[in-house]
């Protein structure tokens, strides 16, 4: 049904709309609305079947869904940002024990300086964890990636992050379809798992493994997330088929057709970056966007096709790996093997910071000109960033760095 | 799940004695029928208590429960030398996820079975004392506070035995660790508050907590079989001496574990909805001294000059547990 | 694609606000976008909302920085945060209040706006009245169906009671009510004087 409706609202529906059986909850920024509202739904009654646990930190969040998900049931919970990390032990164990447990990250910076806006900190710090990770670009693409999410683990036996901008997109009011309950138990069956705790067939899960078989356990993993490189997209192809619309794939372009200048990005930024590429094709310039859905597994193969005529790659990062760089535009290096193109990685949004339109446009338009650093970053107020240079120059006792900034941006600097 | 034959020598020495009871009063492990959930041939050390009280307790809920168990374990002794595999012991569906995890994936077990309408099949989480009154301490209050229907069972053997002997919040003040050195003007773990879980457990109002020691199987078997009676949080503390780390010959363990008892130090009780409700009574008290003296963590204690304000402060500790737990029998002593 | 930016305080339902025009847009067959300007204040601290109609999807996920309106709910703002930035002498100004922009020392200001985009309304009073609780939002919102065409007044009532239920919803209907007639009559007599 079509409604106009929070983010955060969407993703609840239709995380119901899967029957999940068991649901760990702790709250966190700015992912609560979400197991809000489904602990809504399982007390009033409209959410049967289904045992919601408050838990008493992320750490036992995700515990609770593994041993849920070991027993049989189908499994949900949502983090962001610190909880992320908080859990982070825990987010290697159920990927390491094949858990198919679907879960919300509400993007958001990680502190220090503590913050609570969006960025990808978080969900980057754990790319290499062994889940799957999808990012959705709009709400409706948000609600429709947790129904292929629980399909696309299930399968697998693999867990799956569906990546959601923190407030950009949880806290919006937006239209979006909200498929109904035939639809949904059409394209999703029942969870069959591969494994299970049962005391008429008694199994141990989680021995110790040592070097003569760690190695093939691990590339086992490796195996599976290869094997979703070719799910994901047909996945989404049936989605299509029952729902009606385009969701999910591993990536999607936008006027790439003959783009000399492509922009990849991650999350709900495409759609600004869509409003800008529509302008600067307007006036002629050849450039075009790639979404990519699909962080892990990376669909290396895909880009590098498209790339391979391209001459310029501009790679909008709301991460930073610090010391290098940009972590996605260093995934994609390995998808530009052979290709010889001007790649610019630019690091923007940190914490929250809005990265607008005309700001996109001057970097596109720099990019265009072959005039951009290697790397950039997108708004930084420099002279901020020296005067604070100048005062660690100055003393060596300069104090806290972030509050320095502060005061110095409040016009009370030292 | 098929039971495995029991050959008479595993059945213990209680076989005979067990002859003169009512069937239901014998001993479990006397029962030719028992499952065995943690079989023979696990890597454990000679005289481990941690292996003999698991295998006690498991196997006593596994008989209150119709053989319906589902265990989840800590990162641990426990869990490292009964599942190299493929020789896992465990005869039972079983999971070890992380060191300090264990009572939240048992909470995320028992709500699986509760959705899908299996209330017959009971969750037990078990861990050594690291995993349970340190890393895992959160969870385990987490699921006390939430009274999830799980059974809990420490193997409390005072230290980090499987990483090499460090201190744990369980290990008691004086005793010697790879990390409290048996040297300087106050050698050995410090005298601090301690961390009394069971007491801990009890504060959150749980409807069962016991104590229990490998020295004295038949109450270890009747309180898991008492707790399994309950439907709720849970909470067993079983002590199992641990021949490396406490530097004691493993033909000892027995025999350390029922001196840490008639000493004071160890006490055994019950208590429902945070009330003690029973304590076992020391028919024949003994001196700290000779628990502590064959117990090579605390041989700094004997030494030329022995550490006589030290052995005070201990023996003032078991004092205070058997006035506090009135271990003593009070008609005859007091 | 025409763009809202609502000022208030934490507490004065400042983001319903603009969940709600969104909702009223939506139910006349447009596209619309709502969002907080996503702080961790608290009761009392200025907070801003946005919401964005169009014809067409809304791709766009900047903040509103050139309002096509500004709603105003509390005009003690007024001289302490910059809730004029980004808007233009073509710029919609509604703003909660019994007093006229003149009394509220921002006559200056306004110089050269159109006459009839600016409006106040006394939405507190008016909330207090029906709904029994200083909660401005609804009022501004019959107020801003009466000065602009962006959503019907109707549209603005079923918006409302998809927000709230029984008497409250009702309530805050009737101050919209209220808000939007206030505005007419003014209108009226403005354009017969």
């Amino acid at each position: 049904m079509l409604k106009q409706t929070e983010g955060s609202h969407a993703i609840a529906e239709s995380v119901a709309l899967c029957r999940p059986e068991v649901i760990c909850a702790y709250p966190i920024t700015p992912q609560t609305h979400i197991v809000e509202g489904l602990g809504e739904m399982v007390k009033a009654g409209e959410l049967q079947n289904c045992e919601f646990i408050n838990v008493e930190s992320e750490f036992a969040a995700l515990s609770v869904a593994i041993g849920a998900s070991a027993a049989g049931a189908r499994t949900y919970t949502a983090t962001a940002s610190q909880g992320l990390l908080f859990m982070a032990e825990a987010v290697y164990n159920a990927a390491g024990l094949g858990l198919p447990i679907v879960m919300t990250i509400g993007n958001r910076a990680i502190g220090a300086p503590i913050n609570i806006w969006n960025d990808h900190t978080d969900s980057m710090s754990m790319r290499d964890a062994g889940w799957i990770q999808l990012y959705a670009e709009t709400n409706q693409e948000a609600a429709d990636l947790h129904i292929q999410a629980f399909r696309l683990a299930e399968e697998l036996s693999m867990p799956v992050m569906v990546c959601v901008d923190g407030f950009i997109l949880t806290h919006a009011y937006e239209r979006l379809d909200i498929p109904t309950q035939e639809q949904v138990d059409a394209y999703l069956p029942p969870f069959e798992p591969r494994q299970v705790l049962d005391p008429s067939e008694p199994v141990s899960i989680g021995a110790m493994v040592g070097p003569e078989a760690f190695m093939e356990v691990r590339y086992l993993a490796h195996h599976k997330q290869m094997r979703a490189l070719e799910l994901i997209p047909q996945l989404s192809a049936e989605f299509r088929q029952v729902f009606g619309r385009d969701s999910g794939g591993l990536m999607r372009t936008y006027r790439a057709e003959d783009a000399k200048t492509i922009v990849v990005a991650l999350g709900s930024v495409n759609g600004t970056i869509k409003d800008v590429i529509d302008e600067l094709r307007d006036e002629g310039y050849a450039i075009g966007a790639a979404t990519i859905l699909s962080f892990r597994p990376f669909p290396s193969e895909e880009l590098h096709e498209l790339l391979s005529h391209a001459k310029r790659l501009v790679v909008i990062e709301k991460s930073l790996a610090v010391g290098i760089g940009g972590i996605v535009s260093h995934n994609l290096r390995m998808a530009l093997s052979g290709i010889s193109l001007h790649a610019y990685t630019v690091v923007a949004g940190l914490g929250g910071r809005p990265i607008t339109k005309s700001s996109l446009r001057s970097l596109f338009e720099r990019a265009l000109r072959d005039e951009l650093e290697p790397l950039t970053f997108l708004d930084l107020n420099q002279s901020a960033v020296d005067r604070e240079l100048e005062r660690e120059k100055a003393r060596r006792r300069s104090g806290p760095s972030a509050e320095n900034i502060l005061r110095d941006l409040a016009g009370g600097a030292r | 799940m098929e039971l495995q034959p029991i050959k008479f020598y595993q059945t213990g020495t209680f076989t005979v004695g067990n002859r003169l009871l009512d069937a239901d009063q014998r001993s479990v492990q006397a029962n030719m029928e028992r499952t065995n959930s943690l079989n023979s041939g696990h890597r454990a050390c000679q005289g481990c208590g941690e292996a003999l009280g698991a295998r006690y307790a498991i196997d006593a809920a596994m008989r209150a429960s119709n053989n319906q168990v589902i265990a989840c374990n800590a990162t641990g002794c426990l869990e490292v030398f009964s599942t190299p595999y493929p020789e896992t012991s465990w005869q039972i569906p079983w999971i070890h996820s992380l060191f300090g995890n264990a009572a939240a994936v048992a909470t995320g077990v028992m709500a699986a079975m509760k959705v899908k309408g299996r209330k017959d099949v009971r969750v037990i989480a078990q861990g050594g004392d690291g995993g349970t009154t340190d890393i895992g301490f959160g969870c385990l209050s987490g699921m006390f506070d939430r009274n999830d229907d799980v059974l809990y069972i420490c193997y409390d053997n005072q230290a980090y035995m499987n990483t090499g002997v460090q201190r744990s919040s369980a290990t008691p003040p004086a005793a010697r660790t790879a990390t409290t050195m048996a040297l300087g003007p106050e050698p050995g773990a410090v005298f601090g508050q301690g961390k009394n879980v069971p007491l801990i457990a009890m504060a959150h109002g749980i409807p069962y907590v016991a104590t229990a020691s490998v020295a004295y199987l038949r109450d270890l078997e009747a309180k898991v079989s008492r707790a399994m009676t309950v439907r709720g949080a849970r909470y067993i503390h079983i002590l199992v001496p641990c021949p490396l780390g406490w530097g004691a010959a493993p033909h000892d363990t027995i025999k350390l574990a029922r001196l840490a008892v008639e000493t004071g130090l160890f006490p055994l009780f019950e208590a429902e909805h945070g009330e003690v409700t029973s304590s076992n009574k020391i028919r024949h008290r003994v001196p700290v001294e000779e628990y502590l003296k064959p117990q090579k963590r605390f041989a700094h204690l004997f030494g030329k000059t022995p550490a006589v304000d030290t052995l005070a402060r201990i023996q003032e500790m078991a004092d205070r547990n058997i006035r506090k737990f009135r271990l003593m029998d009070e008609r005859r002593h007091g | 694609m025409f763009q809202v930016r609502i000022h208030g305080r934490g507490g004065q339902g400042v983001v319903s606000a603009a969940e709600m025009l969104s909702v009223a847009a939506f139910l006349e067959d447009k596209h619309a976008q709502a969002f907080p300007s996503f702080g961790s204040e608290r009761m009392g601290a200025p907070v801003m909302a946005f919401c964005r109609i169009d014809s067409k999807e809304i791709r766009l996920r900047e903040p509103v920085m050139n309002p096509d309106a500004l709603i105003i709910q509390d005009p003690t703002l007024l001289h302490q945060v910059d809730l004029f930035s980004g808007v233009t002498t073509e710029g919609l100004i509604l703003i909660n209040s019994t007093r006229s922009f003149a009394e509220l020392g921002i006559g200056d200001f306004v110089e050269g706006f159109h006459p009839d985009l600016l409006c106040t309304v006394p939405a507190t009073e008016l909330a207090l009245k029906h709904v029994g609780r200083p909660l401005p939002n609804a009022a501004l919102l019959g107020g801003f169906a009466a000065v602009c065409d962006q959503v019907r007044l109707e549209s603005v009532f079923a918006a409302i009671r998809e927000k709230f239920s029984g008497k409250v919803a009702e309530g805050n209907v009737a101050a919209a009510r209220e808000a939007f007639e206030i505005v007419m009559k003014e209108r009226e007599e403005a354009s017969h004087a």
